[in-house]
């Protein structure tokens, strides 16, 4: 019988070695598996490299696992918040390599690598600063810059339900990046606040197959479901 | 002269925006459009982070973590409104399907340039979000910006200074003071405050535009 169920977040995340590139999914803290995030801060894994959409909000989450200096470098689109004082601290003090994307093509880039397509060209960024150095091509008459895939070792991701089999639905926009990373990682690590039987999920709204999730572990809400709906 | 207040300028923009439209609005002032469409026309709001139908902020006590905007406020969702993932939310931008999005800028230039991202300035902590996208890919590109900067300068400029978001991708451009098209011909005025004439507003912009033919002057 396959069961991708694991009983703890510890267990979820323990593979995860230093050096590793880790997709965290999320966009501000809508999807980001705050959980997870908080069991690989425990687990101690250092110099990794972060994918996320920003660079973490307030003191938790991503932001806390910035925090405990176990980043060397963040991929995202969009670090400069109200709330990113801990990135902007480590940034301004050169503690932190920042690889800055324009958001589409970090989707894109994600997606390509969870589709096996080598590398692509896209009219975002063309002839301005986040293209400098990078292969150029005119296509029918129009500017795209040549970008590359980016892959992961794991994705941390946050769901609403799966199943054993790895099935996964989202809620509202915290979908954002999950998806996405799912398909792009060696590992894909889930925290849902439910799991389902089998067939309880509707084959027709399925998200995310449970091909591309390994492991799918269930956290319960921290805030009273009235509060959270 | 009347210069347009922040809603003014947003009700001007929401009258171009016609029923059926699919509409990004960026983040700042661009979002107070939303306000100024008017109820009878169905419009859809695109949110970069996986909505179609987005509607207006929940009533208090409402609010929902995992339902929010660009700019991470709580919304709503329409009847009738989808979620996506983020790879569709810009491949709908990208692949020019998007009728319009309109944007904050720190600088348009003559040839539609757009420069909104980053000051460029030592200590700016840069970030890009969907700025890059929007600006190449919905079918019009409008901006939504003062005329003048807080020391008097233009922000309608010959050639930006700041760094580019997208090079000759902005359609219109409405300030407190004007609507101004970019045409392959140049900058052409299509309206002007009351009280501000065609050659003051040229004055003050110091960039050479045109007057299109049908502007009433106060």
């Amino acid at each position: 019988m396959v069961n991708k169920i694991v009983g703890t977040v510890e267990e979820a995340v323990g593979a995860v070695p230093d050096g590793a590139t880790v997709m965290i999914s999320g966009f501000g803290g809508a999807g980001q598996p705050a959980e997870l995030i908080d069991a690989l801060i425990a687990q101690g894994a250092k110099d990794l490299t972060i994918v996320n959409n920003n660079a973490g909000n307030g003191e938790v989450g991503l932001a806390a696992l910035l925090k405990a200096r176990r980043v060397r470098k963040i991929v995202c689109s969009f670090p400069r918040q109200v709330d990113s004082q801990v990135f902007d601290g480590l940034y301004r003090a050169g503690q932190i390599e920042l690889e800055l994307v324009p958001q589409g093509n970090l989707a894109e880039r994600i997606r390509a690598a969870g589709a096996g397509i080598g590398a692509f060209f896209t009219p975002t960024g063309y002839a301005t600063q986040l293209a400098e150095g990078k292969e150029t091509r005119i296509i029918n008459g129009r500017g795209y810059v040549l970008e590359y895939p980016i892959h992961a070792d794991f994705a941390l991701v946050k769901a609403d339900r799966g199943d054993r089999w790895g099935n996964l639905v989202y809620r509202k926009t915290a979908r954002n990046f999950g998806p996405i990373m799912a398909s792009a990682a060696k590992c894909t690590v889930v925290q849902v606040r439910e799991i389902v039987e089998l067939g309880q999920l509707d084959p027709e709204a399925v998200v995310t197959p449970g091909i591309f999730v390994h492991r799918v572990v269930q956290v319960a809400p921290v805030r009273p479901a009235v509060a959270a709906a | 002269m009347q210069r347009m207040n922040r809603d003014q300028m947003a009700a001007r923009v929401a009258r171009d925006i016609p029923e059926g439209a699919y509409v990004n609005l960026g983040i700042g002032l661009p979002t107070l459009v939303a306000n100024h469409l008017p109820r009878d026309r169905e419009i859809f709001l695109q949110s970069e982070n996986g909505v179609l139908g987005m509607g207006p902020a929940p009533a208090p006590g409402e609010e929902d973590p995992d339902l929010i905007n660009a700019g991470k406020q709580p919304v709503t969702l329409l009847t009738g409104g989808c979620y996506f993932h983020h790879a569709d939310s810009f491949g709908m931008m990208r692949g020019g399907h998007l009728d319009f999005c309109v944007l904050g800028a720190f600088q348009v230039s003559a040839a539609g340039d757009l420069a909104n991202w980053h000051t460029g300035e030592p200590d700016a902590i840069p970030a890009v979000g969907g700025a890059m996208d929007l600006a190449i890919g919905a079918k019009r590109v409008l901006v939504m910006m003062e005329h003048l900067t807080k020391q008097g300068g233009s922000k309608i400029v010959e050639r930006c200074t700041y760094p580019l978001t997208g090079v000759a991708c902005v359609n219109r451009i409405y300030t407190d003071l004007a609507v101004i098209d970019v045409t392959p011909d140049g900058l052409t005025v299509v309206d002007i405050v009351d009280g501000l004439s065609f050659e003051e507003l040229v004055k003050l912009t110091g960039v050479p535009m045109m007057l299109a033919r049908e502007v009433s002057l106060a």
